[in-house]
């Protein structure tokens, strides 16, 4: 099976994170610059799936020339190799440009099967696997916490708000997964040295027949128009509790008129 | 006024949830609202009550099998027929999952902006955005098309206004590409009375600290007692005391209720991202050095095996 995950490079969200005041995109600059964490679970299950059915495992990222510190630590995990999209013109892109550009990628690559995270620590939106899978006219099953593989038949199972839901579609499809699917392996000594030879092609958007118009700040369908840090909350009364301390808790939660 | 799309979310147990009527509530702000059930057969008869007294003008209904049985692919490309047909000066999503999902199809469909997690939307389409785990507000605009936003639960405080809508159904026709993920089962899983995690005003969630699984009585007791839903920190979930659906934070859901109510929590960034937008925070820990604290409204450094089952205690009195 050909797997492609897709692995995006986001600003360490246990650290303090900002936009930029010139252009209001993500501060990469002064961030730590990681893997999205929902991503390792993604490169996870891929490489479960080849280790069991065969096959190729690439990773695909599209970000400025520093994700290539990411994209070598998603190899370091054992994906075969890696396809880095890189065009200055991405600067500003919005979701709905970005999904252009990984689906001209996807359709190069002729994946049988697309594993993303859910979601980024940074945005969060959660919306690239549909978009993705709408472009590509192929399946989408999102939110996986399980995943089978039987020929081209893939089953997942989905936490909803009420229980869970037991999907089916037949390759190739996009999947997400959350982080209760697996446990990502940590890279092996071996695997950090072997990722260092490992193939990086990278794709500008001449080679994916997209212009640069469609894309950046000027492909943009909505614009970021202003920021402002909120205030960080300051903490109010500590009591230490002295055999009073629930009904002081109470007390207080009567002031506020919660009980 | 031109007519402002929102679709409905509502669960099968509880029928048209919170975020509904505060979408409802928000679009009598921008034009006439409209509301949109897509779902199994009966679906919109089951919800008009409650839609129409919450201001909506009219209810489109797409329902069925074609709708019900497959993943979001054919309630998008409903939607999207519906937008092109109506032209409306919006369309309202929650900021769920499925919301952000036929969200994301009609993005590509209409080749239009897309605003996620919105929490406040004026007239002119400028929306504010909570980002960075809370850390940041954000105001911005969708350029291209209509604004196509979905709102994040308990942002807008649900009025009533009460119209009487026609129901109209709409002609499903879904293409074979929107039929590629099939439903084979749901499977519902024991949930009780207790109001759901994004949408309760009040939540109170066990950390750590809590100890084990069945210790997590005693946080659902105090839920209980508060009309809360109950949560979890990821140390808590990971070490196997609650089920992943009801985890806060990073990794988690994201909540926002009037009351937030920590247990054995200690606070760490992966926790904070996921409640710091929450009105007013208590906290309870054993260590007074708990960066919770830093957040906590107010805050008992102790022991959560004596504070808790002393203040339920309180509250039964008080009752």
């Amino acid at each position: 099976m050909n797997i492609v995950v897709l692995v995006k490079q986001v600003p360490d969200s246990g650290a303090d994170r900002n936009l930029r005041s010139d252009d209001n995109t993500v501060d990469r600059g002064s961030a730590n610059n990681v893997i999205n964490e929902m991503d390792e679970y993604a490169i996870e299950e891929a490489l479960k799936i080849k280790e069991a059915h065969g096959g190729e495992v690439t990773v695909l990222t599209m970000g400025p020339d520093r994700a290539t510190e990411s994209i070598r630590k998603a190899l370091s995990m054992g994906p075969d190799k890696a396809v880095h999209v890189v065009d200055d013109a991405l600067h500003g892109s919005c979701a709905v440009a970005t999904s252009k550009v990984l689906a001209a990628a996807l359709s190069q690559l002729n994946a049988d099967l697309v594993i993303c995270g859910a979601e980024s620590t940074d945005g969060r939106v959660q919306v690239m696997p549909h978009m993705i899978a709408e472009r590509l006219g192929v399946a989408a099953l999102t939110g996986a916490r399980k995943l089978t593989v039987d020929g081209s038949t893939l089953t997942v199972e989905r936490q909803t708000e009420e229980g869970y839901e037991v999907v089916t579609a037949s390759t190739p499809a996009v999947v997400s997964v959350w982080d209760t699917i697996n446990e990502p392996r940590y890279p092996s000594f071996k695997g950090i040295m072997a990722a260092k030879k490992k193939p990086v092609q990278t794709f500008s958007l001449a080679d994916l027949g997209v212009a640069p118009t469609e894309v950046g700040f000027d492909g943009a369908t909505s614009a970021v128009l202003e920021h402002t840090k909120r205030p960080p909350r300051s903490g109010g009364a500590k009591i230490t509790d002295e055999g009073e301390g629930g009904v002081k808790l109470v007390e207080f939660l009567a002031t506020e008129k919660f009980v | 006024m031109s007519e402002v799309l929102v679709v409905v979310e509502a669960t099968r147990e509880f029928g048209v949830k919170k975020v509904t009527l505060e979408m409802l509530t928000l679009a009598r702000e921008l034009g006439t609202p409209s509301a949109v059930v897509l779902g199994g057969a009966g679906a919109a008869e089951a919800l008009s009550a409650k839609l129409g007294e919450y201001g909506a003008e009219k209810i489109y209904a797409a329902e069925g099998e074609e709708i019900d049985g497959y993943l979001v692919a054919p309630k998008a490309t409903v939607v999207a027929g519906l937008v092109q047909r109506v032209q409306p000066a919006a369309v309202l999503l929650a900021s769920s999952q499925e919301g952000k999902e036929i969200a994301a199809r009609l993005a590509v469909k209409l080749d239009n902006g897309i605003l996620t997690d919105v929490v406040a939307l004026s007239a002119d389409g400028t929306a504010t955005q909570v980002a960075f785990a809370g850390s940041t507000i954000v105001k911005s605009k969708v350029t291209k098309g209509l604004p196509l936003v979905t709102v994040r639960p308990n942002s807008v405080n649900p009025t009533p206004a009460a119209a009487s809508p026609a129901v109209e159904q709409l002609t499903v026709t879904v293409g074979d590409t929107d039929k590629l993920a099939k439903v084979v089962d749901r499977v519902a899983e024991q949930k009780g009375s207790r109001p759901e995690l994004t949408e309760a005003s009040v939540v109170v969630s066990g950390g750590r600290g809590v100890g084990n699984a069945d210790n997590f009585k005693l946080v659902e007791e105090l839920a209980d007692l508060l009309g809360g839903a109950v949560g979890a920190s990821r140390a808590a979930v990971d070490s196997g005391f609650y089920p992943h659906q009801f985890q806060v934070g990073q990794t988690g859901k994201t909540v926002s209720p009037q009351l937030y109510v920590a247990l054995g929590i200690s606070g760490a960034i992966q926790h904070r991202a996921g409640m710091q937008t929450s009105k007013t925070i208590v906290a309870v820990n054993k260590d007074a050095e708990a960066p919770i604290f830093e957040l906590a409204d107010f805050g008992v450094v102790g022991d959560l095996f004596k504070v808790v089952p002393q203040a339920a205690e309180e509250i039964r009195k008080r009752k």
